[in-house]
C-alpha cells in the first residue's frame, strides 16, 4: 500500500512536470472554451436547442479532455517508460506490476478530472453557464469514459512496437476524431454527411452521453452510449493485459 | 569453500536459431565477486538475466539463495539487488524520489541518507534523473540495488560508457561492497576491470564458458611468459645472462634489455645478478601476462572495447 501511495504521488509529480501533457489537460480545453465562449457568447439560441453556446459545448470538452489523455498522454508515457526499460527497472524489485498500472490510471483520472473542473470553473466563472445535470451521474458517466478511452491508450501501447509510432498512432486516431465527433467543432454546425461519419466513432459517443447527462438525461436515455463506451473498455482491457510487455 | 548462493546448472537460452546461452554451469560462493567477461554478444547479458529470474531460460536448473529465480522471483528480490544493464528512470524523477520511492518496495532497507553520501550524491539529492552524468547515473542504480542491503548484488556492465576517472570510483565503491561481507555477480567486457575486482571469472564467448578460475590462475595457464625490461649503461656483456636457468630468451636494442621467463623465480634471479655484478641499470620493469592475453589465447581473437 505504501508504495501504490508513493508511486501515485509520483507519478502524478512526473505529470505535471511534463508540459506539453499539462497543457493538453488542464489548460486546452479551458482556453478554447475562453477562446470559442467570447466569439459566440453564452445567449440562449434555438440553434443548440434554446441554449447558449458555451452550456451545449462544455460538457462535449470533457470529451476533448479524455481523448487527449488517453490516446495520446496514455500510450506516450506508457511505452516511453518501456522503451527506455524504465518498467523492467520496477520489474526487478518485488513491486506489484499491479502497482505500477494502477498508480497511472489513476494518476490519468486524477489529471482529467482536474481539467473537467478548471474546465467547470471556467464556465462557470467567465459565462455562467448553466448545469442542468445530477453531479453524482455526470462524474460516473465521466469515469466510464475515461477509462473506457484510457484502456484505447494502453491497446495502442501494447501493439505499437515503439515509442514513437504508439504516438503517431494515437494523433492519427486522437485528431480526425476530435473533429469529426464534435468534440472539437460543435455537433450542431456538422453537416449530416459528416455526422454519418461521426457515427462510427467511439468519442461521439462520449460527446452525446456527457452532453445528455449535463442537461439532465437519464442514463437509460443513453443505453446505446453507454454499450458504445462500455465495449470498448471491455476489448482494450482484455486485449491490453493479454498483450501487454514489459519491454 | 564457503556455501553456494548461485548456483547454474546446463543454462540454455536461445533466441530463435542462436543460442545465447550454450550449457554453462557454475556456482558463486557466498563473499566472492564473480565476474562473467566476454565480448559484446557472448551472452554475459542473457546469462546473468536468467540468473535474476528477469528472464525465462529454456533449459537448465537454476539456484540463487536456495531459490528458483522464476517460481520465486517475487520473493527473491526482497534479497538481492539488480543493476540492469540497459535501464533508465522518468527524466523529470529526482535522486531523493527516486530512493524513496524504491525503498518502499521492500520489507526492509538500509538508512538511505548515508548510502548517498557513500556514493557521493548526497549534493544531487535534488536533481531530476536526466541532470546527472553518466557515471552519477550508474552510481544512483548502485544505490537503488542496495536499498534492501541484499545479500547478493547482480552488476550488469556496470562501467560501460563511463569515462576511466569514474570507472575507477566505480571499482572503489565495488571492492567496498564487497568488504562489508556481499557477494558480487558481475559481468563486463572490460578485462582490466574483471581483473581488478573479480575474484574469479568465467570467460564466455559465443554462449559457452571457455575457462574458470581466478585471474591469476588463468594468466598463469596459458604460459605466456614474463618479460622483464631494463635499461644498463654502458657496456654489458649479455652471454653472461646465459649463466640463469630461469631466463628462457633474452633480446637486446640499443641499452634496453628485455629478458622471459616463465618462472616466478627469473624477475627474483636476474635482479640479484644485476646487484650481486655491480652492473648499473635503470628504468625496471615487468610485464605480465593479463586477462586480455588469456581470452586471445583462449578464443584466438581480441576482445573489442
Amino acid at each position: 500500500m505504501k508504495s501504490l501511495f508513493k508511486l501515485t504521488v509520483i507519478e502524478m509529480k512526473l505529470y505535471l512536470r511534463e508540459p506539453m501533457a499539462t497543457f493538453f489537460t488542464l489548460i486546452f480545453a479551458p482556453m478554447l472554451l475562453l477562446l470559442f465562449g467570447f466569439i459566440y457568447g453564452n445567449e440562449p439560441t434555438p440553434f443548440f436547442g434554446g441554449r447558449g453556446f458555451v452550456d451545449s459545448q462544455l460538457p462535449a470538452y470533457i470529451a476533448l479532455i479524455i481523448v487527449t489523455v488517453g490516446l495520446m498522454s496514455v500510450p506516450i508515457a506508457t511505452s516511453e517508460d518501456r522503451e527506455k526499460g524504465i518498467l523492467r527497472r520496477f520489474h526487478s524489485t518485488p513491486a506489484s506490476p499491479a502497482i505500477y498500472l494502477f498508480a497511472n490510471i489513476f494518476t490519468y483520472f486524477i489529471m482529467s478530472l482536474m481539467g473537467v473542473t478548471l474546465l467547470f470553473l471556467v464556465g462557470r466563472f467567465v459565462f455562467h453557464v448553466k448545469f442542468e445535470g445530477n453531479i453524482f451521474s455526470i462524474l460516473a458517466g465521466f469515469t466510464i469514459c475515461a477509462l473506457s478511452f484510457f484502456s484505447f491508450g494502453y491497446l495502442i501501447a501494447s501493439l505499437a512496437p515503439t515509442a514513437r509510432t504508439a504516438q503517431i498512432i494515437g494523433m492519427v486516431i486522437a485528431f480526425p476524431m476530435m473533429f469529426l465527433s464534435g468534440a472539437g467543432m460543435p455537433l450542431e454546425v456538422l453537416p449530416e454527411r459528416v455526422t454519418n461519419i461521426s457515427k462510427f466513432l467511439p468519442l461521439y459517443y462520449v460527446v452525446t452521453f456527457m452532453k445528455g447527462l449535463w442537461a439532465g438525461n437519464s442514463w437509460a436515455e443513453h443505453w446505446l452510449e453507454i454499450i458504445v463506451i462500455l465495449g470498448l473498455l471491455v476489448v482494450g482491457a482484455a486485449i491490453s493485459t493479454k498483450t501487454f510487455r514489459w519491454e | 569453500m564457503s556455501e553456494a548462493v548461485v548456483e547454474v546448472k546446463n543454462l540454455c537460452k536461445s533466441y530463435g536459431k542462436i543460442k545465447a546461452v550454450d550449457d554453462i554451469s557454475f556456482e558463486v560462493s557466498s563473499g566472492e565477486i564473480f565476474g562473467l567477461v566476454g565480448p559484446n554478444g557472448a551472452g554475459k547479458t542473457t546469462a546473468i538475466e536468467c540468473i535474476e529470474g528477469m528472464r525465462k531460460s529454456d533449459s537448465g536448473n537454476l539456484k540463487v539463495l536456495g531459490l528458483n529465480p522464476l517460481k520465486n522471483g517475487r520473493r527473491l528480490r526482497h534479497y538481492i539487488g539488480i543493476q540492469l544493464q540497459q535501464s533508465e528512470l522518468p527524466a523529470r524523477l529526482k535522486v531523493w524520489e527516486a530512493i524513496d520511492l524504491f525503498s518502499s518496495f521492500y520489507q526492509k532497507n538500509i538508512e538511505s541518507s548515508s548510502l548517498l553520501n557513500d556514493l557521493g550524491l548526497e549534493d544531487k539529492k535534488s536533481s531530476y534523473f536526466d541532470k546527472l552524468s553518466g557515471g552519477q547515473k550508474q552510481r544512483l542504480f548502485i544505490a537503488l540495488a542496495l536499498l534492501n542491503n541484499p545479500d547478493l548484488i547482480f552488476l550488469d556492465e556496470l562501467t560501460t560508457g563511463l569515462d576511466p576517472q569514474a570507472r575507477r570510483t566505480t571499482w572503489d565503491l565495488i571492492t567496498g561492497i564487497r568488504e562489508k561481507g556481499k557477494t558480487i555477480f558481475l559481468t563486463t567486457h572490460y578485462m582490466e576491470e574483471a581483473e581488478r575486482l573479480c575474484d574469479r571469472v568465467a570467460i564466455m564467448d559465443h554462449g559457452k564458458i571457455m575457462a574458470l578460475d581466478t585471474p591469476q590462475n588463468l594468466i598463469r595457464n596459458i604460459k605466456i611468459e614474463t618479460r622483464l625490461i631494463f635499461n644498463v649503461i654502458g657496456d654489458f656483456p649479455l652471454d653472461t645472462l646465459n649463466g640463469i636457468k630461469s631466463i628462457s630468451k633474452y633480446e637486446k636494442s640499443g641499452d634496453k634489455i628485455i629478458v622471459y621467463g616463465h618462472d616466478k623465480k627469473m624477475v627474483k634471479d636476474t635482479v640479484n645478478f644485476l646487484v650481486n655484478n655491480n652492473i648499473d641499470f635503470h628504468d625496471l620493469k615487468t610485464e605480465q601476462a593479463t586477462l586480455e592475453d588469456v581470452f586471445l589465447t583462449l578464443t584466438g581473437k581480441e576482445i573489442r572495447n
